[in-house]
């Protein structure tokens, strides 16, 4: 009987020579060169790639309705970069880099007339240095995040540490995160205020857009000077710590308890999101300027036999707006070979509704908030595909520096009526 | 009430989870250190975390992020 375990590569050692990228000075001079432990060399090289399609009918930019077909490919390249310091601790340095870019068809809505710009695209780096401890295997590290996207600016900073337990059979963890976002005001049409235009003599003239945007023009109406367009931003700000306590309970069987709480201020709303009250009105969706969030999780992972893993997931979740959420998931990989899984899975989500939430004609003016996003509304939602995962010691396909590969599909629906298919690929290089 | 029921299930679960520790040596982590055993999400779901945080009110708990990002759409 085969036992299909897997086990996963220990980057902390060093059994094959290192790609390396410096080496530091050698002050020992009995050493006579050759391979250093402490030389920084590249541990992992990630490409995670998804294609995203999605169609619905409830766009929170038309106020409700309206097609919600979004088309969205992204890219993430993250490089794990080791070495060694002077006290044998493991110093990892994480560079990543994404780039998605989307099509929105109900971004052309905010015009009323359709004509809004439909695509969009959005960069986000980030790095981290964790530190581990050689003797206890305890961590701490920082991190900083940023994406940027034409409407959307978001800036992250982070600090986390863990500390195992004696038996070195328990870990317990902690995050501490900053987002400081800033969100473009960006309004529906019918709520830009028109361009004022001065006549300054001789013959030139200064447009001002509402978005603070000057245009001096001449007399024949050529571009004499054209100023940066400045749309006022509003922040949001969000902090977030979260808990993590991880323990294997026996041979088989290891658990994760997970808990965060989350604060959030600022402008909490979108100003494209348009909402019609019952008088046929429309306004732009109203939020409170806080939130309060707390998800609290566990997962749970069994090795059935021994080529049947079962990886189980479950969350609560309850937030100062009036929502409440469970979310449960299963995924059963099935190793066919000790390097070769399928894993069909399967996630169930069900949410109540944001006491702020009403559809399309259902909010009276004299609401003090609302909001016809049905993000907030009351939905369930199953998500179910599967993934292959090929990591061969000899390498994918017989190339030894590519270690795994990851293909994975899944169909998402709401009862909303929102569905969407995701397919994703994911290589690793050493 | 099945809901009540089911948390009452995982709470349950988890109880005598804990109460059974048992102290393992490096050599009884094989299967514990198989790569379909790591207590994290997969590389590969890394976006539909990301598409599922944009469509739900729900977020967190999961290691994934909690902020940062429009989700426009």
């Amino acid at each position: 009987m085969h036992t299909f375990a897997q086990t996963r590569t220990d980057t902390g050692t060093f059994a094959k020579q290192p790609v390396s990228l410096y080496t530091p000075v050698d002050h020992d001079t009995t050493n006579t060169g050759g391979y250093s432990p402490h030389a920084l060399r590249i541990d992992e090289i990630d490409l995670v790639s998804s294609y995203y399609i999605q169609n619905g009918d409830h766009s929170p930019v038309t106020g409700g309705i309206g097609t919600q077909h979004v088309i969205d490919f992204s890219n993430g390249l993250n490089l794990n970069l080791v070495w060694l310091n002077q006290a044998n601790n493991k110093n990892t340095l994480m560079l990543g880099v994404g780039y998605d870019h989307h099509t929105s068809a109900s971004a052309g809505y905010v015009a009323l007339n359709g004509g809004s710009k439909t695509g969009g695209t959005r960069l986000y780096p980030s790095i981290d240095w964790t530190v581990e401890n050689s003797k206890t295997g305890n961590t701490f590290g920082i991190g900083a995040y940023y994406s940027g996207e034409y409407n959307y600016k978001s800036k992250e900073a982070d600090v986390h540490w863990s500390v195992k337990t004696d038996d070195k059979n328990g870990e317990f963890g902690v995050k501490l995160q900053a987002y400081l976002d800033k969100v473009t005001m960006i309004l529906p049409s019918e709520f830009v205020v028109a361009p004022s235009v001065t006549t300054i003599p001789p013959g030139t003239t200064v447009v001002t857009t509402a978005s603070g945007q000057t245009v001096v023009l001449s007399s024949g109406g050529q571009v004499i000077s054209n100023s940066k367009s400045s749309l006022p931003t509003s922040e949001r700000n969000t902090f977030t710590a979260a808990l993590s306590y991880t323990q294997q309970i026996n041979s088989r069987l290891q658990i994760s308890i997970l808990g965060d709480v989350v604060g959030q201020n600022g402008y909490l709303g979108l100003p494209f999101h348009r909402v019609y009250f019952n008088t046929g009105k429309d306004t732009i969706e109203k939020l409170p300027s806080s939130r309060f969030k707390l998800p609290i999780g566990a997962r749970m992972n069994y090795f059935l036999g021994d080529n049947i893993i079962l990886r189980a997931y479950y969350r609560y979740y309850m937030d100062s707006w009036g929502i409440r959420s469970n979310t449960a998931s299963l995924e059963i990989p099935y190793k066919v070979t000790p390097f070769f899984s399928i894993s069909p899975f399967y996630r169930y989500y069900d949410q109540t509704a944001a006491r702020y939430f009403a559809p399309y004609e259902v909010h009276s003016p004299t609401d003090e908030f609302y909001t016809s996003n049905y993000e907030y509304s009351n939905f369930r939602s199953g998500f179910y595909g599967i993934g292959f995962r090929v990591a061969p010691p000899t390498g994918v396909f017989g190339w030894q520096n590519l270690h795994d590969l990851e293909i994975r599909y899944g169909h998402y629906s709401q009862t909303t009526d929102l569905v969407s298919d995701v397919v994703s690929l994911s290589l690793g290089f050493k | 009430m099945i809901k009540q029921k089911v948390k009452i299930a995982a709470g349950l679960l988890l109880l005598i989870a804990t109460s059974s520790c048992v102290h393992l040596k490096e050599y009884q982590k094989s299967r514990l250190n198989d790569s379909e055993m790591a207590l994290t999400n997969r590389k590969v779901e890394k976006n539909e975390l990301n598409f599922q945080s944009y469509e739900e009110a729900a977020s967190g708990a999961n290691a994934g992020k909690t902020g940062g990002g429009c989700g426009c759409n």
